[in-house]
């Protein structure tokens, strides 16, 4: 090939094209870059040896090193396991009350349960239990399907008004909607709102709590108890109604929403945790939500 | 130009563009089916496994409000291989997990969690009650509230139409899927129906009134959509990687 033009100015070869008079500079590619380049190829020759590589009609080339992320996914969550292994048997062959008593398993339970609740808790019940409306605080005293370590794993494991066969309550069943499905009338519904007002000492109406008060032996107390004391301390089982004399409301105390809440009915539902969680797990969680504060 | 004649040059392909289109042409399709087509060939790469079913008429209705509302901008719903992904979310997500979707949902940004095992997990009223205003359930959420779904009617006169299409596209719906689509999407929003004619034709699917309207509105589909995310295939049937092989 003949010799391509040479720029005078900077003494470099033109690659020989030219537009309108202007010439391209045929600099080489930096050594540097080069090279890299170069061992990049080397790189990968030894890679398609080592790792799955070729694909080869149905199949493809393995590697001699058999490598897959999945099975180096197994291995790695055996890792963690084992690094656990000496709380989680512990763990397993105990009940949540005797995990409770033993301060090792007691604070690794707790950690544990602690960034278990915050994944799958917390999104109804808060962090740190507070709860949300309609979604029961978990950090007081009032328990709608009782609040002892049993109860509580009980519950977490199978649910409430969930699919599992165990679950607590009836699927798809909760509160009946008493003015929806015709069984009170509006000023029954009025009532009975003004008769559970008076017994949380909010302002109502004195004629309508009187006749509120029928309304309520007639209609509620099969579920709610005739002190208002909520299903489970009226000795209710598989109801979880809860108690209507309290500060905390799991829907809300004021008129508007208690005419709702009769009007339309309530049934909360909780999932059933043991197909998603293992066993160690929601012990765990059983043992992190009896001490957020109410525990019995 | 000083070059000389020679039996191939740059030249001819720098000079003649209809050339140099078909020849850039040729070039990167190598490269793109050099790493497609194997995916269509290997057998591993869609595992096969019991359970996955194309979604009901109000889940498919659910998916459109998902892809319309630009969900996947801030959820993926793609489990990956590591011990920390599956320890928080739940096993990995399968390729056939998502093989009737059109488009799939994998995304790759995670503003929000990711939703790929989100069935079930929480209740139904918790969807609402979390679409209808996040932070009124999670107090340091981001999100975007959609309260005005839960009372917009969804449009699905046409869905045996989209069943129909999504057909063509190789979901494998079948005539008496297509025949009963209008009729299967109203019951599934209704506990009272014909339920058990719709879960034999799409078992696990979930049935609820979701937001306690009359009509079928768009977040009764989208909650539907939700509620049956990676639930579909058993996982104690799978226990290792070599079983999710053929």
């Amino acid at each position: 090939m003949a010799q391509n033009y040479k720029d005078e100015l900077s003494g470099v070869e033109t690659t020989g094209h030219e537009w309108d008079g202007l010439r391209e500079l045929n600099n080489p590619l930096p050594k540097w870059w080069l090279y890299i380049f170069y061992v990049c190829i080397a790189w990968s020759l030894v890679y398609y040896v080592f790792y799955p590589a070729w694909p080869l009609g149905k199949s493809y080339t393995k590697g001699i090193l058999g490598y897959s992320q999945r099975e180096e996914l197994v291995t790695k969550l055996a890792e963690g396991k084992a690094g656990q292994a000496k709380y989680l048997t512990a763990i397993a062959g105990k009940s949540v009350d005797e995990i409770q008593k033993d301060k090792d398993l007691l604070s690794f339970a707790m950690a544990g349960g602690r960034s278990y609740f915050n994944e799958n808790c917390a999104a109804c019940h808060g962090a740190g239990g507070q709860g949300a409306k309609g979604f029961p605080t978990l950090a007081d005293d009032v328990w709608l399907w009782g609040g002892t370590t049993a109860d509580i794993y009980q519950t977490i494991q199978h649910g409430i008004r969930s699919d599992d066969g165990e679950t607590r309550g009836v699927p798809n069943a909760g509160m009946t909607a008493f003015g929806r499905d015709g069984i009170l009338n509006r000023e029954q519904i009025d009532q009975v709102t003004d008769y559970v007002l008076s017994l949380n000492g909010k302002q109502a109406d004195a004629a309508k709590v009187a006749k509120g008060k029928t309304v309520y032996e007639e209609n509620c107390v099969a579920c709610h108890g005739d002190q208002a004391q909520g299903a489970l301390a009226a000795g209710l089982d598989g109801i979880g109604a809860p108690p209507l004399k309290q500060a905390n409301w799991l829907f809300g105390g004021d008129k508007a929403t208690l005419v709702e809440t009769v009007t339309n009915g309530r049934a909360g539902v909780m999932p059933a945790w043991s197909k998603r969680l293992d066993d160690a797990t929601i012990k765990s969680l059983a043992v992190y939500v009896h001490n957020l504060g109410g525990g019995k | 130009m000083a070059q000389e004649k020679k039996g191939f040059s740059h030249d001819l392909i720098e000079r003649n563009t209809l050339l140099l289109i078909v020849l850039t042409l040729i070039t990167i399709s190598i490269g793109g089916l050099v790493q497609i087509v194997p995916l269509f060939t290997i057998e591993s790469t869609i595992e096969k496994v019991d359970g996955v079913r194309p979604y009901s008429p109000l889940e498919v209705a659910g998916q459109s409000i998902y892809i319309r509302e630009g969900c996947y901008n801030c959820h993926s719903q793609q489990i990956r291989p590591f011990r920390d992904e599956v320890e928080r979310y739940g096993h990995y997500s399968l390729a056939a997990e998502s093989m009737y979707d059109h488009p799939f949902q994998w995304g790759s940004k995670r503003t929000g969690p990711d939703l790929a095992r989100v069935g079930g997990k929480y209740s139904n009223d918790w969807q609402v009650a979390h679409l209808v205003d996040p932070r009124a359930v999670v107090p340091e959420s981001i999100m975007p509230g959609y309260a005005w779904m839960k009372d917009r009617p969804l449009a699905y006169t046409d869905i045996g139409d989209v069943l129909k299409t999504l057909r063509i596209v190789g979901v494998p719906y079948t005539d008496d899927q297509i025949a009963n689509a209008k009729a299967d999407l109203e019951a599934q929003k209704n506990p009272d129906g014909d339920v058990a004619a719709l879960t034999k034709r799409y078992p696990k699917a979930v049935v609820a009134n979701f937001t306690g309207n009359k009509t079928v509105t768009e977040m009764d589909a989208l909650v539907a959509y939700l509620q049956v995310l990676g639930t579909m295939v058993d996982f104690t049937k799978y226990q290792s990687p070599k079983q999710l092989q053929q």
